[in-house]
């Protein structure tokens, strides 16, 4: 074993220190190091890494892909909220004059925007126009559509309590049959809505719970595995936040695969959605295209599912790297 | 540098493996600790390195009190001691380069100067050219070189070997104990565990013997006590 001069111990009492400046770049280039280092390791044993992240991706697709179908639902339906409409059935014997009468007082209440008259005669043909029943109808003797007078809200009675009040009203005309609330089934949709957007948000709570779990758990393997490093790392100075880095990083790399691969199957569930939808759009001749996700949701899911593995690491790490202690 | 004041460790159960040791050391003093399996000599070291604590009395490691070392501070208070294993403890996923840095890049030393100390630690224990290897492919001996590579490339003012030759053939035993005997010569205190009792004496250090728990033997030679 050759000896050289002692380069190494010439300064052995005073150890010297790096200064400030260096001492925060080496700080963030260990850091860098630690990121890459950690990518590294996982693409060591690519399947297993694709398998925890395929977890992860599938538990995330399910609430995020729910979220997108029911905020285009919302933005359909958006559309019909502001055209609540009352529909007023006349009794058969109300003679077309009458009618007219009638349009005209209702016209004259502040809180009517416009109302339309549709004679029975017009009503029964864009019945038959709609529809097709024209044979059928034929057979009939009388005409069967009554007259209907078709109120507009003015903006300022627009919400859903004032114009029950006005169809209430509206409906005490002697010559009225039926009142109908164009809004009702909107409203109805708007409930269920409620409801499926609860579910949704309790569904992805729980998911995401899972995800903390599956990370948690992952880790905690990853730390059992490295037993031995941890310990020697520990006999040679090296603090907690030093040994918890690398695993935070595995945390951190777990949630940004675990959430490409939820966007990708969002993108592709979309992508496979997009023509049937458009399909039945046509058939209503609609021309609603599927809205994608959009950029803030895209960043949203990315955060929240980095969030998860660095949250998941972080409890796996906590809980046993205090466990391991050189004897 | 070393003091240890009426140390005693005594394990859950009630056995005592050490009891009322008493003895001091200087900077750049280099003493054998030796005794039976059993007598306590990993227990002291493990005592001075604080992966155990005493249950009763002190030990003073360059002028700190370790049982007033919060475990918090217990990673910053060993940068300051090299250990070195009978079963050198090394990393086999990594290279020989990358398991003697690592006490650096723990330490947070800039990369060039992580790059210069290592390798002259490398070179100080004749495995420059090895760098690049994995430990797996070293014979015991180098192994163990490197651990000792390791133990001393944060210029630490305190070395401790358990049993660093156990497995070792006389000949590269007598060479590591060169390599200690070069550390000390450059005021590194250095401690060594070992029931080789002919190195010992060959030696001619300060010898602490231990039996059952209690220091039975002191050679301190004159003018360093």
């Amino acid at each position: 074993m050759a000896m050289k001069p002692d380069q190494l111990f010439e300064d052995v009492v005073s150890r010297d220190k790096p200064g400030l400046s260096t001492s925060i770049r080496t700080y963030f280039l260990r850091h860098a190091q630690v990121f890459f280092y950690s990518l590294g390791q996982l693409w060591r044993t690519p399947f297993s890494m694709f398998m925890t992240a395929a977890v992860i991706g599938i538990a995330l697709a399910l609430p995020t892909g729910m979220h997108v179908l029911l905020s285009n639902a919302q933005q359909l339906s958006g559309g019909w909220d502001g055209a609540a409409k009352v529909s007023l059935y006349l009794k058969q014997k109300t003679t077309e004059q009458q009618a007219q009468k009638l349009a005209n007082k209702i016209r004259k209440r502040e809180e009517v925007a416009e109302v339309e008259y549709i004679s029975s005669k017009k009503g029964l043909e864009e019945f038959k126009q709609r529809t097709g029943y024209d044979t059928a109808l034929k057979a009939l003797d009388d005409n069967p559509i009554p007259a209907t007078l078709v109120v507009t809200p003015s903006l300022s009675f627009n919400d859903a309590e004032q114009i029950e009040a006005l169809a209430e009203q509206l409906g005490k005309y002697k010559q009225v049959d039926l009142v109908q609330l164009d809004s009702e089934w909107v409203q109805r949709l708007f409930a269920i809505m409620d409801i499926v957007s609860q579910g949704v948000v309790i569904l992805g709570i729980m998911l995401s719970i899972g995800v903390l779990l599956v990370v948690g758990n992952t880790i905690r393997l990853a730390i059992q595995n490295r037993r031995d490093e941890i310990v020697i790392v520990k006999l040679i100075g090296g603090t907690d936040a030093f040994i918890r880095r690398p695993f935070l990083y595995t945390g951190f790399w777990y949630g940004f695969f675990g959430g490409l691969i939820a966007l990708i199957l969002v993108f592709l569930s979309l992508f496979l959605m997009s023509g049937p939808v458009e399909n039945l759009a046509g058939l209503y001749q609609s021309q609603f295209d599927l809205h994608k996700m959009d950029f803030r949701t895209i960043i949203t899911i990315l955060a929240l599912s980095i969030g998860l593995g660095l949250g998941g690491s972080w409890i796996a790490v906590g809980r046993h790297l205090r466990e391991i202690e050189p004897r | 540098m070393i003091k240890f004041l009426q140390a005693t460790k005594r394990y859950p159960g009630g056995h005592d493996a050490l009891l009322n040791v008493n003895f001091e050391m200087q900077q750049g003093e280099m003493a054998f600790l030796t005794g039976h399996s059993g007598a306590g000599k990993s227990t002291l070291l493990k005592l001075i390195a604080l992966i155990e604590r005493t249950s009763r009395g002190q030990v003073i490691i360059n002028g700190e009190n370790t049982s007033k070392v919060k475990s918090r501070r217990i990673p910053y208070f060993r940068r300051n001691i090299g250990i070195i294993f009978q079963d050198h403890q090394l990393l086999f996923d990594r290279t020989v380069y990358d398991n003697v840095a690592l006490p650096l890049i723990i330490a947070g030393q800039p990369p060039r100067e992580i790059a210069r100390r290592t390798r002259a630690a490398l070179d100080k224990v004749g495995l420059l050219n090895r760098e690049k290897s994995y430990p797996i492919t070293l014979s015991g001996g180098e192994q163990q070189r490197v651990g000792i590579a390791r133990a001393v490339v944060n210029k630490p003012s305190l070395l401790l070997a358990d049993e660093p030759t156990g497995n070792l053939d006389p000949e590269l035993s007598w060479e590591i104990m060169q390599v200690f005997e070069q550390f000390r010569q450059v005021g590194v205190t250095v401690m060594v565990a070992s029931h080789d009792l002919d190195m010992i004496q060959k030696m001619g250090h300060r010898i602490l013997a231990l039996k059952a728990g209690q220091l039975i033997g002191d050679t301190a030679q004159p003018g360093q006590g």
